[in-house]
């Protein structure tokens, strides 16, 4: 894998960050921290990894991704217009009465969302829904999950590891956006999910712990775990909150709050810079 | 008396005929196949079994994943843990969605019997039918039940199946069509009607006996799909017979009774007295004692019916 292509793939985290960092000054509402957080892995899945045709949505042969931590619903609004899934313009009109963008992601309403998730907990199921049917029609997609570290707090997440397991799913690998906090405060304080490494690992997963800002680590885990056989994967990213905007990262109050105007401003001034390769990216002003 | 046969038999019946003539169709139990009957399923089709094991929150989630993929899935366990436990995932993974799984859950209702209040489900009724997108079956004997999974397989969107545990005997002739959202008038009467669902059904027709010795006609309607509900053929009761009477293995609140209460009340106001358990769970002892206990009987109905009667203005 070249340089130039991880730089191209970084530089597409940073334009989707800019994407989240507008929607929620325009809107006035939603999560940012945990959308920061996943940029990369989200840029690295859609730009590299998925088999995925925008022109062609409902391919039974695509690879899927469902985002299980539905809050983050900005960062795949950003990659799926990117992609070019509906016009950025759309962008814009997240959380609006009318728009496709509901606050959490809604798969009736917005091409590209392969499952309706927001409620914590839900979204690994359904994967290991789709990778079964995979299994059964014998089709070689791939099934990507992203869970949040405060979501797996959810008893739900441990019986689909449980199922996932035990049907040998090898075509799901599931992301942890490992950042440490939930609404309350750092996870370890509010309910400790950890070790999550072992856990994962002592429920038949196979378990990679990589830093998730770093596009290599997230490629060359990718290319990991899809090579392993007879075991569902777990790549634990390594993520910090808020990641990008310096007053954001690491601060559990950006969890859930929206930019204002001039803070809007401060968080591109540091974001474009990182916007360099693949141009444009600012899709409204 | 023909032979009694449980929902849930038929129900394990029903799938097997429907694997064998859709490919697509999936099912899906959480560690009591035996008891859904979701076994007779999995011994004809093990490459479309999935058992979750005792895990009825991913049983739920599962099934949405397999739905988006073009599979049909029926998912089964007791009514109770499929309505109560994964409420949640049946209103956000499964309706929210529209999605197309179907939840067909056994042992719904105090016949139950010995196993106790904790299992025997008095809500799920109520709980589904407030869930936009979702369609409720009730069926009341075997071939309601053969029809109700045919329909179910063939509607695109959320089904919930409520069925049963113990036999009942068959209300409809061998001619029956079971068509969805369309009750049906299994006997006619002029002083008041009947509208059951499920095991009542045919306590319905034996009260409607009853009272027929006693020179009251009672309308028999069979309401086998509570959502969406055949306001047709319960308005035209209500005019022609000026008093109503809903009977259901289920909380008088929320179920048909409510249906039916909401019905009339917007459209053609008469009296409509509820038989079902009046706001309490049950217990544990044999299902023909508890039936008694909680006044789910013929001669309740007739008490019933004799009450609406006599409050027509």
């Amino acid at each position: 894998m070249d340089s130039k292509e991880i730089q191209e793939l970084s530089s597409r985290a940073y334009i989707i960050r800019t994407d989240i960092i507008r929607m929620l000054g325009t809107c006035g509402s939603g999560h940012p921290g945990g959308s920061l957080s996943a940029a990369d892995i989200v840029a690295a899945l859609y730009f590299k990894v998925m088999r995925i045709d925008p022109k062609n949505p409902k391919d039974p042969a695509r690879d899927r991704f469902v985002l299980s931590k539905g809050h983050a619903a900005p960062v795949l609004y950003a990659a799926l217009a990117q992609k070019g899934f509906f016009p950025a313009e759309e962008l814009a009109t997240l959380r609006s009465l009318g728009s496709r963008l509901q606050g959490h992601p809604d798969m009736k309403k917005l091409p590209g969302v392969e499952m309706s998730t927001g409620s914590l907990g839900q979204g690994l199921s359904a994967a290991s829904g789709m990778a079964l049917a995979g299994k059964m029609d014998k089709l070689d997609y791939r099934v990507y999950a992203l869970l949040g570290d405060g979501e797996i707090q959810e008893g739900q997440i441990w019986e689909a590891a449980m199922s996932s397991a035990h049907y040998k799913l090898d075509n799901l690998t599931a992301f942890l956006d490992h950042n440490g906090m939930q609404i309350d405060g750092p996870t370890t304080e509010v309910m400790s999910p950890e070790p999550v490494a072992d856990k994962w690992r002592a429920f038949g997963w196979d378990v990679q712990v990589i830093d998730g800002h770093s596009i290599k680590e997230i490629l060359e885990a990718v290319e990991k775990a899809k090579a392993i056989k007879g075991k569902p994967q777990m790549i634990i990213a390594e993520t910090v909150k808020g990641k990008g905007v310096s007053f954001m990262e690491n601060k559990v109050g950006w969890h859930g709050v929206a930019p204002k105007p001039d803070e809007v401003e401060d968080a591109l001034a540091q974001l474009v810079p990182y916007c360099f390769s693949a141009g444009g990216g600012v899709v409204y002003e | 008396m023909s032979k009694m046969v449980a929902t849930r038999e038929a129900y394990g019946k029903a799938l097997v005929e429907l694997g064998k003539s859709n490919s697509q169709v999936v099912v899906l139990d959480a560690d009591l196949s035996k008891s859904t009957k979701t076994a007779d399923f999995a011994a004809v089709f093990p490459e479309r079994f999935i058992n979750i094991g005792i895990a009825e929150q991913n049983l739920i989630g599962t099934a949405a994943g397999l739905a988006t993929t073009g599979k049909i899935p029926f998912a089964s366990t007791f009514a109770v843990f499929a309505t109560g436990r994964a409420f949640e995932q049946i209103r956000n993974s499964v309706a929210y969605t529209n999605l197309n799984v179907k939840i067909a859950a056994t042992h719904a209702g105090i016949t139950v019997g010995e196993d106790g209040g904790s299992h025997q489900s008095v809500e799920d009724i109520a709980i589904m039918r407030v869930l936009p997108n979702m369609t409720v079956f009730v069926p009341a004997d075997e071939a309601e039940t053969a029809g109700a999974i045919k329909a179910a397989a063939e509607i695109d969107g959320p089904v919930y199946i409520r069925l049963g545990r113990l036999g009942v005997p068959r209300v409809h002739g061998e001619d029956f069509r079971f068509s969805p959202g369309k009750g049906v008038v299994l006997r006619e009467g002029k002083d008041a009607a009947i509208v059951a669902a499920g095991i009542m059904v045919s306590m319905a027709l034996e009260a409607a006996d009853i009272l027929s010795g006693q020179g009251i006609e009672a309308r028999v309607i069979s309401m086998h799909t509570i959502k969406p509900l055949d306001e047709e053929i319960i308005l035209s009761a209500a005019r022609e017979t000026g008093a109503l009477v809903t009977a259901e293995e289920h909380s008088v609140i929320g179920g048909l009774g409510g249906a039916v209460c909401e019905a009339v009340g917007q459209s053609c106001p008469v009296p409509v007295k509820r038989v079902g358990l009046r706001d309490v769970f049950g217990e544990s002892g044999k299902p023909a004692d508890l039936l008694v206990k909680y006044g789910l009987t013929p001669e309740a109905i007739v008490i019933a019916v004799k009450e609406a009667i006599s409050l027509k203005s």
